[in-house]
């Protein structure tokens, strides 16, 4: 044989069983640092600012003024309640990225009640038929794909994406029906003199209203995913498959309800988005957070409390960025690349948490042994 | 009556970016490697192709352009932009083994930051009234046509009527097309994508294959972006304007069920369908132009369901499509 000499490899890839929390968030926050750095060096060599001047920018622009920081928490709560809505998807391994078009849906649906029913009906009667459409219609578009997959085993990625442009239209084709006034292409503020449909304001703040639903969601849900039947019946069809048809899970059953709860908590965050706080509707009004909501939710590895963190990271980096983008007069899609650079060193270093390297040693017998 | 020579060439021009997406997307599906970056990929290819020409139209004046260079300049420019975005996604991906799906929305937010942030810079260098940057220099070379063309009346603007990358972009289709189907790479490349655990015990170098068939398909994906600056868009590179053609090309891999030969008529009916809202006289109804819009997408989620019910062997998705490979995990 060719290969009578074994050839040892300087160093070799071994799987970590279980990290420390601790060691592993270490890892995560050098990985943040060492991405900020970079950042800041490609920030140096197009501004040619200093480091920390641009840092002080980045903080003024996310907590700058009272309102800038309102605006973070609002920005924060809906990423959020996207983020929410696809985690249950994703721990039984359903890569829902359809939630930029749930959410639209969703949207839409609020928008559908304040034009149709504005005058019709008072707040308290409109407001509820309000949340249960859009949760009716965020679901639906939700659990379409789900069908497909429990039946046919569809894959849900490509169906989902599908699905995100199908939404896009639809709410395309609504606002030339309804776009105030004709030919302008645009809905503007709905029912702007009699505010009829618009969810109300808590103690005169215009986003608490959203920050406090999505608190209780966020709790609502991680005791879901931790504590209830279900939770644990997503985590089994998310480990195994075959697994979860062997103990008598109904695995269909499962895709198709969990689908539904992600579909309608991203209907929430349309109502939010229209009711709360935009008080109309664009093709745009989800500002891709049903993309950003993946990584949010794949970064705090599908934990609810954690994704407050992973959300906060990113919002408050794009408001920041953005502030640099006005103060040092650069393109505001520099906030991308920023969060492009940033995101890569996080994904990156999660191969350092799953894996570790070891390095051929001297007793190489041995070593091969153990492994 | 409906136009046909009049349509027939704004969609095959619509359908070229689709196919070029579309060929380097399979082409990287077939080693099993998802790439959702398509999109950014694209918009980084473009971008640096109008980079390259960008540069190239400053430092040589108009009269003394040479060919070669004004095509080769922004196309080199493009192909290493692709290719690092390949790279990157390879990186993460294969050697570092993180989630295929992150990884490529990353990319693809990276990717457009990138298209519109140096395409925003360089109208501001210009200081142009209009957001948008013209390479009309450029374009001129890119959208050369066969000198006798205009003179076959319909043969010659149905068949005749494209710049050079239009060609090229069929001729890759079928090469990609072949080189998968029929060679020896092509079966290794289709085991790695189908199960990569028998075909690293076969022998075959996983993660070669998986760089290797990424960073191509990126390369090939990011001449759709050249194509439509250059080419489709008369050398004009305005922000977003490339819009989701990304994701449409994305939808067309589906839509060909991992085919690249299929995807030049497919691409052709995308590109009909995508356009089509501007031949169907629709009256005073706007409204209903958004809703021909959905067609492309509608098509590929039939496309995708019914595929999956037929449940043929031959038009499945890569086996280990979307899963990273790590040996010794059993």
């Amino acid at each position: 044989m060719a290969n009578e000499k074994v050839r040892n490899p300087l160093f070799h890839i071994v799987k970590r069983k279980n990290i420390p929390w601790y060691k592993a968030w270490a890892i995560r926050a050098a990985a943040i640092i060492a991405a900020l750095i970079v950042c800041a060096v490609i920030t140096m060599l197009l501004t040619g600012e200093n480091p920390i001047q641009i840092y002080i920018t980045i903080f003024k622009g996310a907590f700058g003024t009272p309102r800038k920081t309102w605006v973070l928490f609002q920005n924060l709560s809906i990423l959020l309640c996207v983020s929410l809505a696809v985690t249950p998807a994703f721990r039984m391994r359903f890569w829902n990225i359809g939630g930029e078009g749930q959410l639209l849906i969703g949207g839409l649906a609020a928008a559908a009640c304040m034009i149709l029913l504005g005058d019709k009906l008072s707040n308290g009667a409109l407001i509820p038929i309000m949340i249960i459409s859009s949760i009716a219609a965020g679901a639906i578009w939700g659990v379409i794909p789900a069908l497909f997959k429990a039946k046919w085993n569809t894959n849900e990625t490509l169906a989902t994406l599908m699905m995100n442009y199908i939404a896009t239209q639809l709410v395309a084709f609504f606002i030339i029906v309804w776009e105030v006034p004709k030919g302008s292409g645009k809905i503007g503020i709905i029912n702007q003199s009699s505010e009829a449909g618009w969810l109300p304001q808590i103690g005169g703040q215009k986003y608490l209203l959203n920050i406090i639903v999505v608190a209780v969601l966020t709790v609502l849900m991680y005791v879901y995913l931790n504590y209830t039947k279900h939770g644990y019946e997503i985590s089994v069809v998310g480990e195994s498959e075959k697994t979860a048809r062997y103990v008598g899970i109904k695995v269909e059953k499962v895709i198709i309800r969990t689908m539904l709860l992600s579909g309608a908590i991203c209907g929430i965050a349309g109502l939010l988005l229209v009711g709360g706080t935009d008080h109309t509707i664009t093709t745009t009004i989800g500002e891709s957070r049903g993309f950003t909501a993946v990584m949010v939710s794949w970064l705090a590895k599908f934990n609810p409390i954690f994704m407050i963190f992973t959300s906060f990271l990113l919002v408050f980096l794009n408001r920041g960025a953005s502030e640099i983008a006005t103060v040092f007069s650069l393109n505001k899609s520099f906030s991308d690349i920023l969060t492009g650079v940033i995101l890569f060193f996080i994904i990156g270093c999660e191969f350092f948490i799953n894996y570790k390297i070891s390095f051929r040693k001297k007793g190489a017998k041995e070593e091969v042994k153990h492994v | 009556m409906f136009d046909l020579v009049s349509f027939i060439p704004r969609a095959v021009v619509q359908s070229i970016p689709l196919l070029y997406g579309s060929c380097g997307e399979t082409l990287t599906e077939k080693s099993g490697n998802l790439n959702l970056g398509i999109p950014g990929v694209m918009y980084t290819g473009g971008i640096c192709g109008v980079i390259g020409a960008f540069l190239y139209e400053q430092a040589v004046p108009a009269a003394e352009m040479k060919a070669v260079f004004a095509i080769g300049v922004p196309l080199l420019c493009s192909l290493l932009g692709s290719l690092i975005m390949g790279l990157i996604y390879c990186f993460l991906t294969v050697t570092l083994r993180a989630n295929q799906n992150v990884t490529g929305l990353a990319i693809t937010t990276f990717g457009i930051g990138i298209g519109n942030f140096f395409g925003g810079s360089l109208i501001k260098l210009t200081k142009s009234e209009v957001p948008s940057i013209a390479l009309s220099a450029t374009h001129k070379y890119f959208a050369a046509q066969l000198p006798f063309a205009k003179d076959l009346g319909w043969f010659g603007k149905i068949f005749l009527s494209y710049g050079f990358m239009a060609y090229a972009a069929i001729i890759i289709a079928f090469i990609t097309a072949y080189i998968i189907k029929k060679t020896r790479v092509g079966l290794e490349l289709r085991a790695v994508g189908e199960n990569p655990k028998t075909a690293d015990a076969a022998g075959i170098n996983v993660s070669r294959y998986k760089y290797g068939a990424t960073c191509i398909g990126s390369m090939i994906a990011g001449l759709g972006g050249l194509y439509y600056v250059m080419d489709y868009a008369c050398g004009v590179w305005s922000n977003d304007a490339f819009g989701d053609r990304g994701w449409l090309a994305i939808a067309l891999v589906i839509f060909t069920v991992w085919r690249p030969n299929v995807g030049v008529p497919a691409s052709i009916l995308f590109g009909g369908l995508y356009i089509l809202y501007l031949f169907i006289p629709t009256g005073m109804l706007l409204s209903v132009k958004e809703l021909y819009k959905m067609l492309p997408y509608l098509v590929t989620l039939i496309v995708l369901v019914l595929t999956s019910m037929r449940n043929k062997r031959e038009s499945q998705p890569p086996e280990a499509l979307g899963l990273s490979y790590f040996r010794e995990e059993r």
